[in-house]
């Protein structure tokens, strides 16, 4: 399954949040850039690379970024991915953006999303301008490039981003 | 201490999942720990595709690595079988894809030290 190209149109999504809200790209459409993230509870992966989104999270929050965790894996075989363990970990971690739970996978499936963590930045007309890995390591202590920093930083500015395209690393998304 | 005194080759069972793109540094690391220890070892490696071959082999995640039959990381042999990335608790607690290196030199001594 191919992710959706460059200057695609972010696919649309009405999700329930771990914060008892229902999330949907229109509700964010006001912001001047989206940064949605496919990542899960259980994978690795998306365990090491967890406090570095959360903290981008909260840098971007005062410059209008929205940024939102979709967890699409399936629970039945995956239980440490269960909405409810979504609640758990949202809340044992302070989660300062929101947390949805993509039941049935069609947004996975619509933004073609394979691996968690998996990143897709939209500009203000939510047109993909970056897409793939967080930065390059998954072991912080060894980061040389900040990927999606660096590319949300050049969507503020109305740049294109040095790096549009990297090969995101984790576990796959778990398919029914 | 030789770590190869008296003693034939270990015996390394080397367990991945496809899917999970941590084996390659896995290996690496363990090959690399070998020369570092001048361990003689002999390295089995199960591909597990399937869920029944995850029971069957009580796979936690890929990478998993067995020395002698012994799990290098004990708190995490016991987990759920499972078709995933096997998640590694480090010192200074960061959860990460791969064992801290450290983790893989004790076990090694370990090993070899039970076999003396």
């Amino acid at each position: 399954m191919a992710a959706i190209s460059l200057r695609s149109i972010a696919p649309a999504f009405d999700l329930p949040g771990t914060d008892g809200a229902t999330h949907s790209l229109d509700g964010l459409a006001s912001s001047k850039a989206l940064v949605v993230v496919f990542t899960c509870n259980h994978c690795p992966y998306a365990k090491a690379w967890e406090d570095r989104i959360l903290d981008i999270g909260r840098d971007y929050k005062e410059r209008d970024v929205s940024v939102v965790a979709i967890n699409s894996n399936n629970a039945v075989e995956y239980p440490e991915d269960s909405f409810d363990a979504m609640k758990e970990r949202a809340t044992a971690k302070n989660y300062p953006i929101p947390y949805l739970y993509d039941e049935s996978q069609a947004v996975a499936r619509a933004y073609g999303a394979e691996r968690t963590p998996e990143v897709f930045l939209f500009d203000a007309d939510r047109n993909l301008r970056y897409h793939g890995l967080v930065d390059d390591d998954q072991d912080d202590s060894k980061v040389k490039n900040q990927y999606l920093r660096d590319a949300i930083e050049a969507v503020l500015d109305g740049k294109d981003p040095a790096e549009t395209q990297t090969a995101a690393v984790g576990c796959t998304i778990k398919w029914k | 201490m030789d770590l190869n005194d008296r003693n034939p080759a270990l015996k390394i069972d080397f367990l991945w999942y496809p899917e999970c793109p941590s084996h390659p540094q896995a290996r690496e690391m363990l090959k690399g720990v070998l020369r570092e220890l001048d361990v003689e070892a002999e390295i089995t490696e199960h591909v597990v595709e399937t869920q029944a071959e995850a029971d069957a082999l009580a796979f936690p995640g890929s990478p998993t690595i067995r020395i002698e039959g012994a799990d290098i990381d004990s708190d995490g042999a016991g987990s759920r079988p499972a078709l995933t990335c096997r998640t590694y608790r480090w010192k200074d607690g960061r959860f990460q894809p791969l064992p801290e290196r450290s983790l893989l030199v004790s076990a090694f001594h370990k090993a070899t030290e039970a076999r003396v």
